[in-house]
């Protein structure tokens, strides 16, 4: 009996950012048109995580204002559009690395550092990156890019913002990536 | 006669839950596509964003945004896409810039943004479990704290507000200077790659200047064409609408106003399109007065819509004309829940007046008032807010607070 060993594609280089970005701004729209809702994806965690504290601490959850709006009493934080889009999103992601061969296991990150330090600030980033998401109602998915596309004037704010931050603190943390 | 549908579509409605659920997952699958494609599962692409060596993110995130907005725009314009049923991200100001440069100083640091790194750990890349972790720690920190900040938090709302509404310039014209905005940005990107990044220009795709010039005719396009006023969303539902007017489906007898006054699990406004002068002489209790002009109604739209969803909109004047247009121009621009109070206020004295308002005794026009005041004390008559245990009225109920139309918690909800 012969194995047949798995081997991934050639791994292909990323598309041209301008060419991916009116392919991201395809399936924008047509989440727009037709649904009349765009892309999120903080929405979905917070919905997830509020369904898992409503599982151990229901009282809690029910006591909280912020908490219960998700989750309160016999409300399904599972049960809004968000959460299977939200599902989909990696499954596209595999999917799509699979067939251009760059599904790798691997950790990104900058040519000075230890896998462990970046592994201990991809946390700390994300922690800030979920709080401030939901601080500001919406993370990259659905404030700068939906409400971009649809004219918000908060999410243009929001974007600027978010772009300000960036770079306010790139020099100080420049080690991590250069 | 057959009304063609106009997008977007009540998904949920028409194919059921579980069905509209799968087409969601769909889209997120295209969605999580599109990331990684664009390169943005591997955490470094997307931190040089922010050393201006691989403006990867910007040019991806601005043509998106422009794609997306020019077909929007362009598909409301000629009528196949209702504007007002696409969820547009409220705008809470200050909460959301404050959250923005907290999530910027999150993005640098842990090198994805939320839907990025659920891309990215589908693609095998470690550190994004890890930025999943620190996410989950964030999301959870922000619900346990967000009541000691609540007032900030829940403050600066200014609803569905468009730049268009912002900058007081058409829609068309708001979609082309974006346009032309993203060019320069993108200019701006490609010049910051060749002194940090050492790209050289001369490799860049020569397709992008097609790309770039597709872009401004379409913004123009989008000018020329411009955006449906009133008249033609009202065409587009007149079929249906004057036959719910005919019917007088929509007509709310006084008993019915009287018990929705008295209804407190209801919101109610009432706008009364009459004259100032008359509405200083007597307006019902809580009634706003409206200019009767098509644009000061719409000028109340947004306003109208951001109500909560058990809000009910009565319309009154003299007579039904004036109210029954304003409610056109309402119905129109897609607000719900819009009534017309029967009778108009003429109908309204006829059973309510007390003696300080006597009817007059010359005969006068549908539209102006059969009665005259003692005096302008506004909603100070008894007739204002008359005590509903004091009449036995019957009516026919008409009110049936439908879910609002537009998507309630789209973006991030």
């Amino acid at each position: 009996m012969t194995t047949r060993k798995i081997t991934p594609r050639p791994e292909r280089q990323w598309m041209n950012p301008y060419l991916a970005g009116v392919l991201l701004g395809l399936v924008l729209f047509a989440a727009f048109f037709i649904t009349g809702n765009g892309l999120g994806a903080s929405g979905g965690f917070q919905r997830i995580l509020a369904w898992v504290e409503d599982l151990i601490v229901p009282n809690h959850v029910n006591t909280n204002g912020y908490l219960a709006n998700y989750a309160g009493g016999s409300k399904n934080p599972l049960d809004l559009w968000i959460v299977p889009l939200l599902i989909g999103v990696p499954i596209g992601g595999f999917i799509s690395s699979w067939f251009s061969g760059r599904f790798i296991v691997r950790t990104g990150k900058g040519p000075g550092i230890s896998v462990k330090t970046r592994w201990t600030f991809a946390f700390i980033g994300g922690a800030i990156m979920g709080f401030g998401a939901r601080f500001a109602r919406g993370c990259t998915s659905g404030q700068a890019l939906s409400g971009g596309a649809v004219l918000s004037v908060g999410s243009w704010a929001f974007m600027f913002a978010m772009f300000a931050g960036g770079y306010a603190v790139a020099w100080f943390v420049r080690k991590l990536w250069n | 006669m057959h009304v063609l549908a106009i997008a977007p579509f009540p998904i949920e409605a028409d194919l059921g839950k579980w069905l509209a659920y799968g087409l969601y997952m769909i889209i997120g699958m295209l969605f999580g596509a599109a990331l990684e494609q664009a390169g943005f599962a591997y955490s470094p692409n997307l931190a040089a964003q922010f050393y201006l060596k691989d403006m990867r993110v910007l040019k991806v995130m601005f043509t998106a945004i422009i794609t997306a907005m020019t077909l929007i725009f362009l598909s409301s314009g000629i009528g196949i896409l209702d504007y007002a049923k696409v969820f547009v991200d409220p705008t809470y100001l200050w909460p959301g810039i404050v959250g923005g440069i907290i999530m910027g100083v999150g993005f640098t640091i842990g090198g994805f943004c939320p839907g990025t790194s659920a891309t990215a750990a589908a693609t095998g890349s470690i550190d994004a479990l890890f930025y999943l972790g620190g996410m989950f720690t964030g999301v959870f920190a922000f619900g346990e704290s967000v009541d000691r900040f609540a007032e900030f938090w829940y403050g600066w709302s200014m609803g569905r507000f468009t730049i268009p509404e912002w900058l007081h310039l058409s829609t068309g014209v708001v979609v082309l200077l974006v346009i032309l905005v993203a060019l320069v940005f993108f200019w701006a990107a490609e010049w910051f790659e060749k002194k940090f990044g050492g790209v050289d220009k001369k490799t860049l795709p020569r397709a992008r200047y097609v790309g770039a010039a597709v872009f401004v005719v379409l913004g123009l396009v989008a000018v020329l064409i411009g955006q449906p006023g009133w008249e033609q969303k009202w065409d587009r539902i007149s079929v249906e609408k004057e036959a719910a007017l005919a019917n007088r489906e929509v007509q709310i007898d006084p008993g019915e106003m009287l018990e929705l006054m008295n209804n407190n699990k209801v919101k109610l406004v009432i706008l009364d399109v009459r004259p100032e002068s008359e509405y200083n002489l007597f307006h019902l209790a809580w009634s706003q007065q409206v200019d009767p002009s098509n644009e000061a109604i719409q000028a109340l739209v947004s306003e109208l819509k951001d109500n909560p969803a058990k809000t009910a909109v009565v319309t009154v004047s003299n007579g039904e004309a004036e109210a029954t247009q304003a409610w056109k121009v309402l119905v129109a621009e897609g607000v719900p829940n819009v009534y017309i109070l029967s009778g108009g206020l003429n109908g309204w004295l006829d059973i309510f007046a007390g003696p300080d308002i006597r009817p007059v005794t010359y005969p006068v026009a549908d539209n102006e008032s059969r009665f005259v005041f003692a005096s302008a004390i506004g909603s100070a008559y008894s007739a204002s807010y008359p005590d509903i245990e004091a009449y036995e009225l019957d009516y026919t109920p008409k009110v049936e607070l439908a879910a609002k139309t537009g998507p309630e918690a789209g973006g991030c909800g």
